[in-house]
């Protein structure tokens, strides 16, 4: 489903671009042609435009932005801004092609009322599809705005105007001027022009910078405010009743002792029981005096027995990518390499567990969430309340932290359904334990690979299975003439009980788990032909963006050739993601005693074309390094028979800045390829450089992540 | 139980009635309206609800306001004086040190904490003092510099 939503993205950005098929878009949106404009923003947000539950982006650029009687511009977008920097980067989208400066944008973002429909924000996209989508509505802002400039100043074309800061000016006299401001001063137009060109890269004036991010101030001042942070008037605490285990069934309640707490209400609404009062601290001392059994689940897998699960409960392999003849790969090959990689589930975890507050008035239902997806909980929440989802307002303020694991919003609809049965507004924020209870894991997964190599060093075959990661950049990129890519469940969770809680998108949804497999078996290859793990890759490689990628991080690195292990402890990987080509390289030192890794320095080179803004491109880049230290080396969910035995951060670990390596990135000038996704690619590669690093440093080929201590000094060789 | 409890909240006298065992962290945010200083685990693991009590950190989801009684509290919305930032709110913007945002209240209250007790700290001190504050983001390296810049340009943070 996620995939049909992209598409349809980059079919809209498409036709945005191109302009046909436009009145077919506008007649499935409902749009009427004319242009809106106001001079008073707040104006604009009471009267939001009415359209019947869109789920596309609208081609009416009114619903992208609004330029005040004071010149200042106003962006709705419907992306949230969860520390990834696109509220600063689509802005430098806006002012680029609008010709304005960069300080009179305000963004307004995540709010169903206000902003033109999104699907969501994940998978690295709001730049790479929703970046051309909003540049396609701005530009032809921009040209309506020429017109009218040319009309307003009595000149015979828009040929000789040119734009700065929002002043529209005649290149022969430029004191003939008029600004954007004046111009929609007061007036309503009706006005579209068609195929409307973006600029050209050349004439990018801030797109390629990094200016202060829109969200800097807030944020350092503790003004920023997330959903936990809003407290409409009267507004009730809830604590919920949890199960001690997935598919526990609950038999006996005893609210009593919660009941006696003064100021405390008890519901039952359905299967849930909610404890509710003004202060959440109280609300939750009630919630610990309600005393409730429940009957265990059937005894199922655990965080040991689930690789074998995985195997048996997985659907039939599906084909994925085929080329050449498996078989005949088979005759070319001399030396058959086979291995196993599994990895465990793994949390969000994310500093802001997941918050809400509802409030009805009037009829609507108003929701302040911690969610990445505020459009498609909509419906989900008017169900639940009973009401039209036009009567639904969905706000993201900004959210402290998703990376894919706040696209589910359980906590909104529990706030809702407890705003409509008290009446008051409600506040429910997830403790620590119910964070880890409810997260959408990164799905434990087991990767088969079979290859071939032939007297000459060369891959002839690769056979690949993937059970319950999902085949996301699953297929290599390397040059080898018989190979096939299998996979079978997917990483969201599909097949239904494959694995025994959800599973969703986490940071790089399934390409963590295919990187780690496929670039730790090249460097085994490499190592077992006696050969250094660049030159080999390198030998396999034809696709110019990945050698360019390869070579500039170990160049920058300072790689010397040497077959694996050299007891130097380094090591490399490459990985592609969301159209970005990236390749990292480090180094570790390994304490054998202990099996404790010592990560002293990464560098990650990327090219994802057009670069927007490069610091914040380098904050993604050094925060998925950083975050993919953890799943590579500590993280790992511990469960069983349904329960969740890791409750907080004394147990499941994340990375620290005690582990922190030296880092360095590296931007690839690609100014002729459009932007791709900068939010995830060099996670990607953490578990793969560290697990080759680790081999370099030891011997040791560790084949399951996390590399914990124990089975880094089980796996070290003997001597 | 429940009784007046004075203290100084950001330079300004505060005399609150209140039941003295309930946390700080919920008397700051829900009694008080400072919402800076946030929840991240609600016991002491993460320091995304450090504050200042008599110059030393503390973790709110985890200190009693029977505890600070008498004491001085300083908040993330103390930080600045006369609508100037201080220098580590100043760093953490030059360097942009933080992405979503949520634990760099925590982050910066804990580096006042630090330069309060030391001027210069090397880096090697500033990773040790900061080790149980939790970035999800991975924002550590720029948050360890931005800590260096404040102590550089400082003389005396308080």
């Amino acid at each position: 489903m996620l995939r049909d939503d992209a598409n349809e993205a980059v079919a809209i950005a498409a036709d945005l671009k191109t302009g046909i098929s436009r009145r077919g878009f506008l007649q499935m949106a409902g749009a009427g042609l004319f242009i809106f404009f106001v001079t008073d923003p707040t104006a604009a947000f009471q009267e939001p435009t009415r359209l019947p539950a869109p789920t596309s982006y609208p081609t009416d650029f009114n619903a992208y932005l609004r330029i005040g009687g004071d010149g200042r511009v106003t962006c709705f977008v419907g992306k949230v801004e969860m520390g990834q920097g696109s509220k600063t980067a689509l802005a430098q989208l806006l002012t680029d092609e609008l010709d304005v400066s960069f300080d009179s944008v305000d963004m307004v973002m995540g709010d169903t009322e206000l902003c033109p429909w999104d699907m969501g924000t994940f998978g690295s996209l709001s730049v790479r599809q929703f970046g051309p989508v909003l540049r396609g509505a701005v530009a032809e802002a921009r040209a309506v705005l020429l017109q009218m400039a040319a009309e307003y100043l009595q000149l015979p074309s828009v040929e000789q105007l040119r734009v700065k800061d929002g002043l529209v000016m005649y290149v022969q006299d430029e004191h003939k001027s008029v600004s954007y401001a004046k111009l929609v001063e007061g007036k309503r137009i009706e006005r579209h022009l068609q195929k409307v060109p973006l600029k050209p890269v050349s004439a990018f004036t801030v797109i390629g910078k990094s200016p202060r991010r829109k969200d800097a101030l807030e944020k350092v001042t503790g003004k920023a405010r997330y959903a936990a942070d809003m407290t409409p008037p009267g507004t009730l605490h809830a604590r919920i009743i949890r199960p001690p285990a997935h598919g526990a069934t609950r038999k006996e309640v005893d609210t009593t002792a919660a009941e006696k707490v003064p100021g405390v209400r008890v519901i039952r609404d359905g299967e849930m029981i909610a404890v509710l009062h003004e202060q959440p601290d109280i609300a939750e001392q009630a919630r610990a005096l309600i005393r409730a059994r429940f009957e265990p689940p059937r005894p199922s897998a655990d965080d040991r027995t689930i690789f074998d699960h995985l195997l048996k409960a997985a659907p039939p392999l599906q084909v994925v990518n085929e080329k050449g003849a498996l078989a005949e790969g088979e005759k070319l090959a001399t030396r058959v390499v086979e291995e196993t990689y599994r990895n465990s589930y793994v949390a969000h975890a994310p500093m802001e567990t997941h918050s809400a507050v509802a409030v009805i008035e009037g009829g609507k239902l108003r929701v302040w969430a911690s969610t990445q997806t505020p459009f498609s909980i909509r419906p989900q929440l008017a169900q639940a309340v009973g009401f039209a989802p036009e009567n639904v307002r969905v706000i993201a303020p900004y959210i402290g932290g998703g990376f894919g694991g706040k696209s589910a919003s359980q906590q909104a609809v529990e706030a809702a359904r407890l705003a409509k049965i008290t009446g008051r507004a409600v506040q429910v924020v997830w403790d620590r334990a119910e964070e880890f209870f409810y997260d959408t894991f990164r799905p434990a997964a087991v990767v088969k690979i079979r290859s071939g190599l032939n007297d000459a060093g060369k891959l002839v075959f690769w056979d690949y299975q993937v059970y319950g990661g999902g085949p996301r950049e699953a297929q290599p990129f390397y040059d080898i003439p018989h190979q096939r890519t299998q996979s079978a469940g997917d990483w969201n969770g599909n097949p239904p009980g494959l694995h025994p809680f959800a599973v969703g998108p986490w940071r790089a949804p399934s390409v963590n788990t295919n990187t780690f497999a496929r670039e730790s078996h090249i460097d085994t290859l490499a190592s077992k032909l006696g050969r250094d793990p660049l030159e080999f890759r390198l030998s396999h490689l034809s696709d110019p963006r990945m050698r360019r990628v390869l070579l500039a991080a170990s160049e920058h690195f300072g790689w010397k050739p040497a077959s694996g292990p050299s007891g130097r402890g380094v090591g490399l990987a490459c990985a592609i993601y969301s159209g970005t080509y990236v390749a990292t390289a480090a180094e570790v030192a390994v304490n054998k005693s202990t099996g404790t890794v010592e990560v002293k320095r990464v560098v990650s080179a990327q090219d994802q074309g057009v670069t927007v803004n490069p610091d914040g491109s380098r904050q993604q880049m050094e925060g998925s390094i950083t975050m993919g230290l953890g799943y590579a080396l500590a993280e790992e969910v511990r469960f069983k028979d349904g329960a969740v035995l890791d409750r907080n951060f004394d147990t499941y670990q994340i990375p620290r800045f005690s582990w922190l390596p030296r880092i360095e990135t590296i931007l690839i000038e690609n100014p002729e390829t459009p932007a791709s996704g900068c939010g995830e690619p060099p996670i990607t590669t953490t578990g793969a450089v560290m697990a080759n690093a680790i081999f370099d440093a030891t011997g040791a080929r560790l084949l399951q992540l996390p590399m914990t201590p124990e089975r880094l000094k089980a796996a070290l060789p003997p001597g | 139980m429940r009784r007046s409890i004075s203290f100084t909240l950001n330079g300004k006298p505060v005399q609150l009635t209140v039941d003295d065992e309930r946390m700080l962290l919920w008397v700051l945010r829900y009694d008080l309206g400072l919402t800076g200083t946030k929840f991240g685990c609600g016991a002491a693991l993460c320091g995304s609800c450090t504050v200042i009590v008599n110059d030393e950190a503390v973790q709110a989801c985890v200190t009693a306001v029977k505890e600070i009684a008498g004491k001085r509290v300083l908040t993330i919305e103390g930080l600045s004086r006369e609508g100037h930032l201080h220098p580590i709110q100043e760093a953490f913007l030059n360097h942009e040190a933080f992405q979503c945002g949520y634990c760099t209240p925590g982050m910066i209250v804990q580096a006042y904490a630090l330069l309060l007790k030391k001027a210069h700290p090397t880096r090697e001190e500033i990773i040790r003092h900061l080790d149980n504050n939790l970035c999800r983001c991975g924002s550590h390296t720029r948050i360890v510099d931005a800590i260096l810049e404040a102590a550089g340009s400082t003389k005396g943070v308080a």
